[in-house]
């Protein structure tokens, strides 16, 4: 199945997915435009990563349609994937490699020429220019998270889907991600941020979508989600 | 396939593989243990069995000559386990795996690069412990050298292509499925060592010839489906 022009970066029906006996998500619908950008909040255990995981290709649903720009994730894998980039809440970084090689081989295997000059210039937006030749064995939880950072919008994705980003970053670090999605609006991008940082979500989205017990609690502007009952059940958690 | 795109396939075959090969370079986890593991074995095998009993009555030499071929081949294959095992254990240490899944492009790209690492590996370790062997047990192994380099590159491929695919599936030990391999490449390391008067190592080689296609097409197949959950 091919998208010619989708009306929607991501759209899913009765989405669900079971984990052993335990539903992760249940009865998930919705439909998120291109150009979008979407803080995903509930608490641990609410559904948020798997979602995600969902979205990038990384685990199939147990029920439901789910379509990335037009693309059904069941049938047409491939191509989403040439669409997405996922940081994930544990940065797929190879500790006996530089931050350059790190770089490198996940170019190569998006497909994109693998130019030093160029790889360079990517750890240098996320604060990295000096360690490019470092282990990353030798970083600290926060360079890694920066590094993954740049290795998961290596290949300009669509769709960015970010899992946590802020965890883990020290304050020039937080400063970077907010650039990283204020880069992916400006570009017409759609982004997907799932966080606990309630106050960075709001900020840099214009869309909440909150889960809890791996249903939708609430969809919808930034503005109105304060005045929600699903405010006040973050107000619990975060 | 085009032109473009099978060569964009080989580059992602060759960046697994130089990637996996970089990191055992540098943190030889599965070198070292693999090369341990040989020794001890071979050191065993030697001690247990005592350097000057004869062996039977239809061959010359001792009888850790007679049984070299067998004892060098289960040590080099358990040992091996080590190394195809780490290669997507080291996947799986940082979330590696899943990153791994959800580059675009054909999966085989994945498994073959995996593959090449996991024979240039062993085939290492290979190069190292035939010599030792060949001092513990009074080998004379040169003479002998291009017909065992040419089992030991058809059994690694057999051995790796199954070991690969089985990592990717499962932690657990896989002896039953290679056993035709241990078999064969016993026999064939046997007969070049020990002489081949009734010809029988050319069927030896082709027993292994075909595994190694059996096994490599197999896997190429349904590789993508263990990458699923």
């Amino acid at each position: 199945m091919s998208s010619s022009s989708p009306s929607a970066a991501v759209e899913a029906a009765g989405l669900a997915k079971r984990y052993g006996r335990a539903w992760a998500l249940r009865g998930i619908d919705l439909s998120i435009r291109p150009g979008e950008a979407v803080a995903l909040l509930g608490p641990n255990g609410s559904g948020k990563s798997t979602l995600l995981r969902i979205l990038a290709t990384a685990t199939r649903p147990t029920h439901g349609e789910v379509r990335v720009f037009g693309f059904p994730i069941r049938t047409d894998g491939d191509a989403v994937r040439r669409r997405v980039g996922l940081l994930s809440d544990r940065p797929p970084l190879y500790d006996e490699l530089t931050a350059l090689e790190n770089l490198a081989f996940a170019a190569a295997m998006y497909g994109l020429p693998v130019r030093d000059d160029g790889l360079r210039a990517a750890l240098a937006t996320v604060g990295l220019p000096r360690v490019a030749d470092a282990r990353v064995r030798t970083f600290s939880q926060g360079m890694a998270q920066r590094l993954a950072l740049a290795r998961a919008t290596l290949q300009s994705p669509d769709l960015v889907l970010l899992d946590e980003p802020y965890n883990a970053l020290d304050v020039e670090g937080l400063r970077l991600v907010d650039q990283l999605l204020a880069r992916v609006r400006a570009a017409g991008k759609t982004a997907i941020l799932a966080t606990h940082h309630i106050a960075k979500g709001l900020a840099q989205c214009d869309r909440v979508i909150a889960l809890s017990g791996g249903r939708v609690t609430f969809d919808g502007p930034t503005a109105r989600f304060a005045a929600s009952p699903a405010a006040d059940e973050a107000g619990a958690w975060a | 396939m085009g032109v473009s795109n099978a060569r964009h396939e080989w580059r992602r075959v060759w960046a697994v593989a130089r990637k996996d090969l970089l990191i055992e370079r540098r943190a030889k986890a599965a070198f070292n243990a693999m090369a341990f593991f040989a020794g001890l074995v071979l050191l065993t095998f030697g001690f247990a069995l005592g350097p000057d009993v004869p062996a039977g009555e239809s061959r010359q030499g001792t009888l850790l000559q007679e049984l070299a071929p067998g004892l060098l081949w289960v040590t080099i294959l358990f040992a091996g386990v080590l190394a195809v095992d780490r290669s997507f254990q080291l996947e799986l240490e940082r979330g590696g795996f899943d990153a791994l899944r959800l580059y675009p492009g054909d999966r085989k790209a994945l498994y073959v690069g995996k593959l090449i690492a996991n024979v240039t590996i062993m085939l290492v370790m290979e190069i190292l412990i035939c010599p030792l062997a060949g001092v513990l047990y009074s080998l004379d192994l040169w003479p002998r050298l291009p017909g065992l380099a040419g089992v030991a590159i058809l059994t690694t491929t057999g051995f790796a292509a199954m070991g690969t695919f089985y990592a990717a599936l499962t932690a657990n030990l896989r002896a039953r499925q290679l056993l035709p391999v241990i078999l064969a490449a016993v026999k064939a390391t046997d007969l070049v060592m020990h002489g081949d008067p009734m010809g029988q190592l050319g069927s030896w080689v082709k027993l292994l010839a075909a595994a190694d296609v059996l096994f490599l097409t197999t896997c190429l197949l349904v590789f993508e489906y263990v990458l699923e959950e």
